[in-house]
């Protein structure tokens, strides 16, 4: 119920929304969660296992219970906290996991039979018979678990991601995060204040209380006042920091739109990489349950968070509001409701010494150990001493104490201490280098304690940035912290420790029984812990239970370890950028648009986009356009865009010493104006790439790399010089973008080049000339990826799109045209080249045939690992060429016919394959034990997945112009 | 995670890509036995504490780096360029 | 105590009061048979063929943390026998025979569940070498099936099949690959072991081994010394500190590989997907929650956690391949130690020392292998011969060049 004149909320600003299909009213300010408790309305959700009827119980993002759907426009967002979710006009939720409606849900049968669901039960039955699991019983549970629903549907939402960077990241605002922000601010160093909520204050907003002489509210104004008006500091709202990594960085999550209806121009999330020089963590302390038996009712909440609904949101949760609490701090929440003239009917307080003096009745030494309310809370069972008696409330507020909020201290394997004065876990300092906890997050549960660490914590970061800053300390309460620990009450019901997993002292006993005695065996047995709130609300108390029933203290059972994230992140946050083309870079060859204008399928080669096929009218598919493209290069004349191929360009007086190093053969004899086919190793001998270097001058290679490896010959280039020879005179840059370069190729290819040259030359094969095309410095390369005479032009890259036009059309004047990546892998089948689908990291130049290109004079990388036992003989598999009538495949194994298929007979496998409309047959590359002394045998080919078995001829692998002949007249 | 390169100063790892141990900086020399390259190429100390790795600094300089790391903690203690090592 | 449906129901009548402890708490002894140092999954597995084949029950697990601490307990719980290179396809072809039987075998429900795994490939190249792939698989015995386009449409609707950058051309399934309940195979395996008489010794770190004359004849503990003929080492992630106590340097470095979980939701992914230019793989687990990982980290760590780059990555992939998942929220994020070695596949093998073994190097394919690592360990320990289905896991295979390198991307430990 709404209290008049108490809250944050703007009452001028009705706000209408809608849950489970019914319309509600609440106020800008309001989170879900308190809309609804101000429209009385307690059962929001149902519980995982036993779909048990639940509340809200927390105001803050560790709710386990109220979990929710957003439904949108367009789609649905799984497992919202109410208490978190702030309420806008025309906001639709629905509650979630339950089988018919929220107050009727079918599933609620398993709370009855819950005798027989205790810890584990799943893995000890369902076993037989064997088939059921996949067919019946699995089915049944992935149904019946699982919370909220994805709606199946592309997340089409827009989301961004950020970095920043500060000099002090503070994180929460309450007293302890303002004074250390204020401190830092004020001293000019760049300063991020991160608040998960959407205004700054924390607990202050809640609490109240006196600060330096004036109400915690105007303090808390008069602060974010000035923090605002400091250029150097930035206030992120609505951004919790979700974990902490290496050397100062931090992610964060921001919900920039979440919680608007309309939000043109924003993302929903940002999810934001801090980096910080130094951080402050003041995130308070997250208060904890007691387990007695039925905790679990609606109406049973926190009593911190009854005191925020009241104070922050101006609602009641409850019309007659009891409270079970261990601490004199608790009593707080029912003296503000009795202010604001709500019905308190009694004080329940475990200690037999605690103050007994309230405007209410208080039962001191006393316990609730029972609750009654099948969809809410009616009345409560109290015992004291040898009576029990009932007291009729609809709201229970209750309090276990306080839990340090040290989530972010363990993300780099910080193990927290054990404070027995507190009851609670505590920071370790220094657990991440460059944090330092303070206020209640380090144990500090006074007004005057966060002030006063916060504003120490900051003055020692100031320091060491090297700045100055006077502050003074404002005044305030300091009251003493202290707390008779209690767990869990006696009982022979089930008590929940763990709502949101459905996990209670039962299960936390059986599990010790059966052994299960690690706090991690404990947790993985029973689930404790790993549900949405990831044991916020019930670690310390499960451990407790644990110790007492394995007979340790807490301190020696241990603790499991916190993990990033402190709050669920979603997907599409942490992944913004990546949908559709967002996931990689695209590289777009300088022809590509005139391809895409001849209607060529763009196909994706690494991170570029190459042609497929240029299709002709009449032609219906991409074979028919290939097989003309292929006997068009041996008949007439084609162009293709080669410039995807890696370009190095080397200098200085050791470059062919360098090369020789690099490469298995010799590079520093190659006269000026050759180029010479490398091949080049890794370390481990196995071929790492292949490719022409071409000799520019005196001490000026240039290098060419596949498409495949540019990236990784680079690095190696870089490493071998660094590390084995950085004294050598050499330099290199990769030019790959520099440089467009174009194949021109078949029996009219030297005709097409000397009609666009300012002076036409005659290359040699395997030769290089400087020339000029329309007044422009190119290079000209006698070199053939095809078998046939060969040209490559190589043109600075912004005269790429405008050669290669003018190369298709002069081509097309002669019978020709350009060819794409389908024709152009026909004719190097063709022709026996290979490419990264042969030297695909497992082959040696032994087995492709070239060990006598690894030259026996000089050293080189790979040389000598080739030399190991397992990389020679006719054990290995080699390079063979196939050649069969029908259609074969690549990926198919290879058997000697007439010998039965399997493991043990395979004999070797098919790397490429294509129709060679040249020699009228299909054509293959594959590898085949001891493959070379096996040329003019018979092979079984055997593709299984495509229904493939053939008998094949094996094939010296050039089979196109063997000699040579075409490429060199 | 950040590094600083003696170059370009303190940056995102994403600027770098990972090789392994410095034991690659020993290449042994020609003509030695096999199992001098099966330590170098394969063996390695793996210590879980300090250890000494190479980083290249793709992004950047294209520079490689040998990194003083702890491999428990994450801390970098050195950086220094492949290049102008000593010893 | 045998477990049954019928066991769960009475024993619930009566209050769940008559469980007794999967395993019991032993006091290490002064000698054993053998040990096996590590109670993950491949050390419990182990001592259970042991005991189960060879009949050797004087044993001891030597386990410095809690048994199924390791990366049994921290993995993507997938199961598969996809391998093409031989010498791996018999090794998990194996494996996933034993998994097909575990839960008879140990009287322990692993939840093992065969929901098919799907490779997408995304390029003619990448279709070629999974068609290899399969058809290796199925030359081996056992399934694959190569899916078009429209195929992958029919399992995954909820594909990206317009906008992702890498556009489906197609996709290997694995009907027998699947998931399974990880702690469970541990605590199976370890309840297993135990009724056979096996001593799961639970906090007890070794701190030495203690070799004479070329021979092992025991450990040192932070229990005290215990003798033995034979011990094994079979510590994943720690196998390089382990194997230094012989004075062995293995051909491993540790590397970190993160995963992530998200919030339980109600079922939305039926199969385990892998994608192939994102390194992301994706299930759902029975109670809900997407259970997802991507590659290392790539820089060798001891840590168990990762770093941001890597996490975007995964969730960058994601979002390219399957934007469904968007609104999932991630709810725990977690990184294993891995032994990464140089070709990618593991190491069962004896060492230079008389009675000392050591099974390691499993790189991030670890738990699939955990019943055939347990069968081929235990073999090689009590007969001193290799098991005809990992006899290409040498230890030497590395310096003669008898590789197992199915990524084909060399002597770079990271890179596997």
């Amino acid at each position: 119920m709404r209290i008049d004149g108490k809250g944050l909320i703007d009452r001028t600003k009705p706000v209408r929304f809608r849950f489970d299909g019914k319309d509600y009213a609440g106020y800008k300010g309001d989170t879900l969660a308190s809309a609804l408790l101000a429209n009385d309305v307690r059962l929001v959700g149902r519980s995982f296992k036993y779909h048990r009827p639940r509340g809200v119980l927390t105001a803050g993002s560790e709710e386990p219970n109220a979990l929710v759907e957003v439904i949108g426009a367009k789609n649905q967002t799984p497992n919202v906290r109410a208490t978190v979710q702030e309420v806008f006009e025309g906001l639709v939720a629905q509650s979630q996991n339950r089988m018919g409606s929220l107050r009727f849900d079918l599933l609620a049968v398993n709370d009855y039979l819950a005798p027989f669901l205790s810890a584990g039960f799943y893995y000890k039955t369902f076993m037989w018979p064997r088939a059921f699991w996949e067919g019946l019983y699995e089915p049944l549970i992935r149904r019946a678990a699982g919370l909220g629903s994805l709606s199946g549907k592309h997340d089409e939402g827009v989301y961004e991601k950020a970095f920043a960077f500060c000099d002090v990241l503070v994180i929460g605002s309450g007293p302890a995060g303002l004074m250390a922000a204020l401190t830092a601010g004020r001293s000019g160093a760049d300063v991020i204040l991160a608040e998960e909520s959407h205004s700054l204050g924390g607990r202050l907003l809640s609490d109240g209380g006196v600060i330096g002489g004036l109400p915690a509210g105007e303090w808390v104004a008069q602060v974010v006042a000035e923090l605002q008006a400091l250029p150097n500091v930035r206030i992120m709202l609505r951004t919790t920091v979700t974990g902490a990594y290496d050397h100062g960085t931090y992610g964060a999550l921001e919900r920039v739109g979440l919680h608007k209806s309309a939000r043109p121009n924003l993302p929903r999330e940002c999810f934001w990489r801090i980096v910080a020089g130094h951080t402050v963590l003041a995130a308070g302390a997250l208060e904890r349950p007691v387990a007695f038996e039925d905790n679990d009712r609606p109406g049973i909440m926190m009593a911190s968070a009854v005191r925020t609904y009241l104070n922050r949101y101006g609602v009641s949760p409850g019309k007659r509001v009891t409270l079970f609490a261990n601490t004199d701090a608790a009593r707080a929440t029912a003296r503000d409701l009795m202010a604001a003239g709500v019905t308190v009917a009694g004080i329940i307080d475990p200690r037999p010494d605690a103050f007994s003096v309230e405007d209410c009745p208080v039962h001191v030494g006393a316990e609730v150990i029972g609750t009654r309310g099948r969809l809410g809370l009616s009345a409560i069972t109290v015992r004291k001493g040898a009576e029990t008696f009932e007291i009729e409330t609809d709201c229970l507020a209750m309090s276990g104490g306080w839990n340090p909020t040290i989530h972010l201290t363990c993300h780099m394997n910080g193990r927290p201490r054990w404070s027995e004065d507190l009851a609670a876990f505590v920071p370790m300092e220094g657990a991440v280098p460059g944090l330092v906890a303070v206020g209640a997050a380090n144990g500090s549960m006074s007004t005057h304690g966060a002030l006063a660490t916060g504003h120490a914590a900051a003055l020692r970061m100031v320091d060491a940035l090297g700045r100055k800053v006077s502050i003074d300390l404002p005044a305030a309460e300091d009251a003493p912290y202290q707390l008779r620990a209690l767990w869990a009450v006696e009982g022979k019901g089930r008590a929940w420790l763990d709502f949101a997993n459905d996990v209670t002292t039962k299960d936390v006993k059986q599990a010790a029984q059966e052994g299960f005695r690690s706090v991690e065996h404990m947790k993985r047995y029973t689930t404790q812990g790993m549900a949405p709130d990831q044991g916020k609300n019930s670690n310390v108390a499960a451990l407790a239970v644990l110790a007492d029933a394995t007979g340790r203290g807490i301190a020696e059972t241990g603790v499991t370890t916190f993990r990033p994230p402190y709050v669920p992140v979603s997907i599409a946050a942490m992944g913004a950028g990546g949908r559709a083309e967002g996931f990689a870079p695209q590289r777009f060859l300088t022809s590509d648009q005139a391809s895409r204008d001849r209607g060529a399928p763009m196909i994706e080669a690494g991170l570029w986009y190459r042609p497929s096929y240029f299709p002709k009218p009449g032609e219906s598919t991409w074979r028919e356009a290939c097989d003309r493209e292929v006997t068009m290069v041996r008949q007439a004349v084609g162009v293709a865009d080669v410039s995807t191929l890696g370009k190095i360009d080397i200098q200085g007086k050791d470059a062919g010493r360098f090369l020789d190093f690099v490469y298995t053969n010799t590079f520093s004899t190659l006269p000026v104006g050759r180029v010479r086919y490398g091949l080049m190793l890794r370390e481990d001998g196995m071929v790492l790439d292949d490719g022409t270097s071409a000799r520019l001058g005196e001490g000026h290679y240039l290098m060419t790399t596949t498409t495949a490896a540019a990236g990784l010959v680079m690095r190696h280039l870089d490493f071998v010089h660094q590390a084995f020879c950085a004294d050598w005179q050499v330099r290199f840059i990769s030019v790959t973008e520099s440089w467009a370069q174009f194949a021109v190729a078949g029996p009219k290819a030297r005709a097409l080049v000397n009609s666009f040259l300012e002076t036409p030359v005659e290359l040699p094969f395997m030769g290089v000339a400087p020339v000029r095309i329309g007044g422009v410095n190119a290079r000209l390369f006698r070199i053939s990826f095809s078998g046939e005479e060969g040209y490559e032009i190589a043109v600075p890259t912004r005269y790429g799109e405008a050669l290669f036009r003018d190369l298709v059309a002069r081509a097309e004047t002669m019978g020709g045209g350009p060819y794409g990546m389908e024709a152009l892998n026909v004719l190097r089948i063709e022709k026996g080249f290979i490419t990264h689908a042969e030297i695909h990291g497992r082959v040696t130049a032994h087995d492709i045939g070239m060990e006598k290109m690894v030259s026996a004079k000089k050293n080189c990388i790979g040389k000598e690992a080739a030399t190991r036992p397992g990389l020679w003989g006719p054990e290995r598999e080699q390079l063979v060429g196939l050649k069969a009538a029908e259609a074969i495949s690549a990926g198919a194994h290879l058997f000697v016919p007439g010998t039965e298929v399997h493991r043990e007979t395979d004999q070797g496998y098919v790397t490429s394959v294509g129709w060679s409309p040249t020699e009228g047959a299909w054509l293959a590359l594959g590898f085949l034990k001891d493959g070379r002394a096996r040329i003019g045998q018979k092979v079984r080919l055997v593709d299984h997945l495509r229904g493939i078995d053939v008998i094949c001829e094996v094939c010296n692998p050039v089979f196109h112009d063997p000699e040579g002949e075409k490429l060199r007249a | 995670m950040r590094l600083k390169c003696p170059l370009c100063g303190d940056r995102d790892r994403r600027e770098f890509y990972y090789y392994g141990a410095e034991d690659y900086l020993h290449r042994p020399a020609e003509g030695a036995p096999l199992a001098d390259w099966d330590n170098y190429l394969h063996l390695r100390d793996n210590p879980a504490g300090v250890t000494k790795d190479l980083w290249y600094h793709e992004q950047g300089c294209a520079q490689w780096l040998v990194v003083t790391r702890n491999t428990v903690t994450h801390e970098i203690s050195g950086v220094e360029l492949v290049a102008e090592r000593k010893a | 105590m045998r477990y049954s449906g019928l066991k769960v129901i009475t024993e619930g009548l009566f209050g769940n009061k008559g469980w007794t402890p999967a395993w019991r708490d032993p006091a290490p002894k002064a000698e054993y048979d053998a040990i096996i140092i590590g109670g993950g999954g491949h050390g419990l597995a182990t001592a259970f063929y042991l005991a189960k084949n060879h009949g050797l029950t004087n044993i001891a697990v030597l386990e410095k943390s809690h048994i199924g601490s390791g990366n049994i307990g921290r993995n993507t719980t997938i199961v598969r026998a996809n391998y093409f290179l031989p010498g791996n396809s018999e090794f998990y072809s194996h494996s996933l025979k034993l998994w097909e039987q575990m839960e008879s075998e140990l009287n322990y429900n692993v939840m093992h569940s065969q929901r098919g795994l799907i490779n997408l490939f995304h390029s003619d190249g990448q279709r070629d070498a999974f068609v290899r792939r399969g058809n290796a698989m199925i030359n081996q015995g056992d399934d694959a099936i190569l899916l078009d386009r429209e195929g992958v449409r029919e399992h995954l609707p909820y594909l990206d099949f317009e906008q992702t950058r890498f556009p489906i051309y197609g996709g290997l399934l694995h009907p027998r690959g699947g998931s399974a309940r990880h702690d469970a195979v541990a605590w199976g395996y370890a309840r297993g072991a135990d009724q056979r008489g096996v001593d799961l010794i639970q906090n007890c770190e070794v701190t030495g081994i203690d070799i004479a004359n070329g021979k092992v004849v025991g450990v040192q503990t932070t229990r005290g010394a215990i003798r033995a003929k034979k011990v094994g080492i079979i510590v994943a992630g720690r196998s390089s500190q382990v194997a230094a106590m012989a004075g062995m340097r293995l051909p491993i470095e540790s590397h970190i590989l993160q995963a992530f979980v998200t919030e339980g939701l109600k079922p939305v992914i039926n199969h385990v997907v892998s994608f192939g230019m994102g390194h992301f793989y994706i299930s759902q687990s029975d109670k809900g929650g997407l259970v997802f990982g991507g590659d290392l980290d790539f820089y060798a760590s001891y840590a168990s956690r990762g770093n941001l780059p890597m996490v975007e990555h995964v969730m960058e992939a994601g979002m390219t391949l399957m934007p469904m998942i968007g609104r999932a929220k991630v709810l725990r994020s977690w990184g294993g130690i891995m032994d990464m070695s140089p070709d990618g596949s593991p190491i069962i093998d004896k060492t230079h020392i008389d009675g000392l073994f050591v099974d390691c190097g499993w790189n991030y394919g670890g738990f699939k292998a955990v019943p055939a690592s347990g069968w081929c360990m235990a073999h090689l320990m009590a007969t001193g011969e290799s098991h005809e289905v990992a006899k290409m896991f040498r230890l030497d295979r590395f310096a003669t060049g008898h590789l197992l390198d199915e990524e084909g991307t060399g002597s770079q430990h990271n890179l596997h």
